[in-house]
């Protein structure tokens, strides 16, 4: 017997994101997801949000911006030097 | 017999620190080379502005070339970066607040519901869908839609990777704390991009 209403299901679907979860509590939450196309949803874009910002073509380091870092840290480590 | 393989293998950080603390630059600018892309990141998605994100890059460098000698290298290079990258930002953005008398902990509490509204169907690839600054610019809006304390922990759990344990221990939170911002903080930012990504 499935006892997990969406409530329930939206509290863990976090730790269900993580992995982290006892084996009976994943076990009603997937049987919930399986029949709640509401809940299906929510889990399914919050792991696409998740993965939309781990994105690593996304937000490239500007040349002009990391020329201006490697320039900035040689000048700080020549100073140390001397 | 097979041919040798002309591929350099890739040190491990810590020699490169080891290396980088002996005098040796080279092994410094290869630690930068590797985690600068990812650092500027995460300026950019905490602060929402990349001259705050520049700042935050080379601060962030900057403090590690300065501090190196006190680097205890039984902690990974990397999640200390991160921390002085955050704590960058952070007062970075605290700095900007106080200007609008707006502190820079949430007004929302950990506890409270949090309720979804879209329940539509993402676009499949959404990512696909966009040009690579259009994209960039819906993922910051949503990001700057939460407040600070919650951005952070989603940058360090989700984008960082970070454990919650790290986690809490660099923002001085509880893990239950950190637990509950994550779990509000994706919450929000999903729907936030949902009303964007929904199918039409």
């Amino acid at each position: 017997m499935n006892l997990l209403n969406c409530k329930d299901c939206l509290k863990e679907i976090s730790s269900y994101l993580d992995g982290e979860m006892e084996p009976d509590l994943k076990r009603h939450l997937e049987e919930h997801l399986s029949l709640c196309h509401h809940c299906q949803v929510v889990f399914d874009s919050a792991r696409k949000t998740i993965e939309l910002y781990c994105d690593g073509r996304l937000f490239p380091l500007p040349l002009e911006v990391r020329e201006r870092l490697h320039r900035a840290l040689r000048r700080r480590w020549e100073e140390k030097a001397s | 017999m097979t041919e040798s393989s002309p591929v350099v293998p890739r040190k491990d950080d810590s020699v490169l620190v080891t290396e980088a603390k002996a005098g040796n630059y080279a092994a410094f600018e290869e630690l930068v080379s590797r985690y600068e892309k990812k650092i500027y990141r995460l300026g950019l998605n905490l602060t929402g502005n990349p001259e705050d994100a520049e700042d935050v890059l080379q601060e962030a460098f900057l403090k590690a070339f300065a501090h190196l000698a006190e680097f205890r290298e039984d902690a990974r290079f990397y999640t200390w970066l991160v921390r002085i990258a955050i704590n960058e930002g952070l007062m970075k953005l605290r700095k900007r607040r106080s200007d609008k008398s707006v502190p820079i902990e949430d007004a929302v509490g950990e506890e409270g519901e949090i309720i979804p509204r879209e329940f539509t169907d993402w676009k499949p690839n959404p990512e696909q869908l966009y040009a690579q600054g259009e994209m960039e610019t819906i993922l910051q809006n949503a990001a700057q839609g939460l407040s600070p304390g919650f951005r952070a922990v989603f940058l360090l759990r989700d984008v960082e990777g970070l454990s919650t344990e790290e986690t809490a221990q660099l923002l001085n939170l509880t893990e239950g704390a950190v637990k509950a911002r994550l779990f509000r903080a994706r919450l929000q930012l999903r729907e936030g991009l949902s009303k964007v990504f929904k199918r039409g």
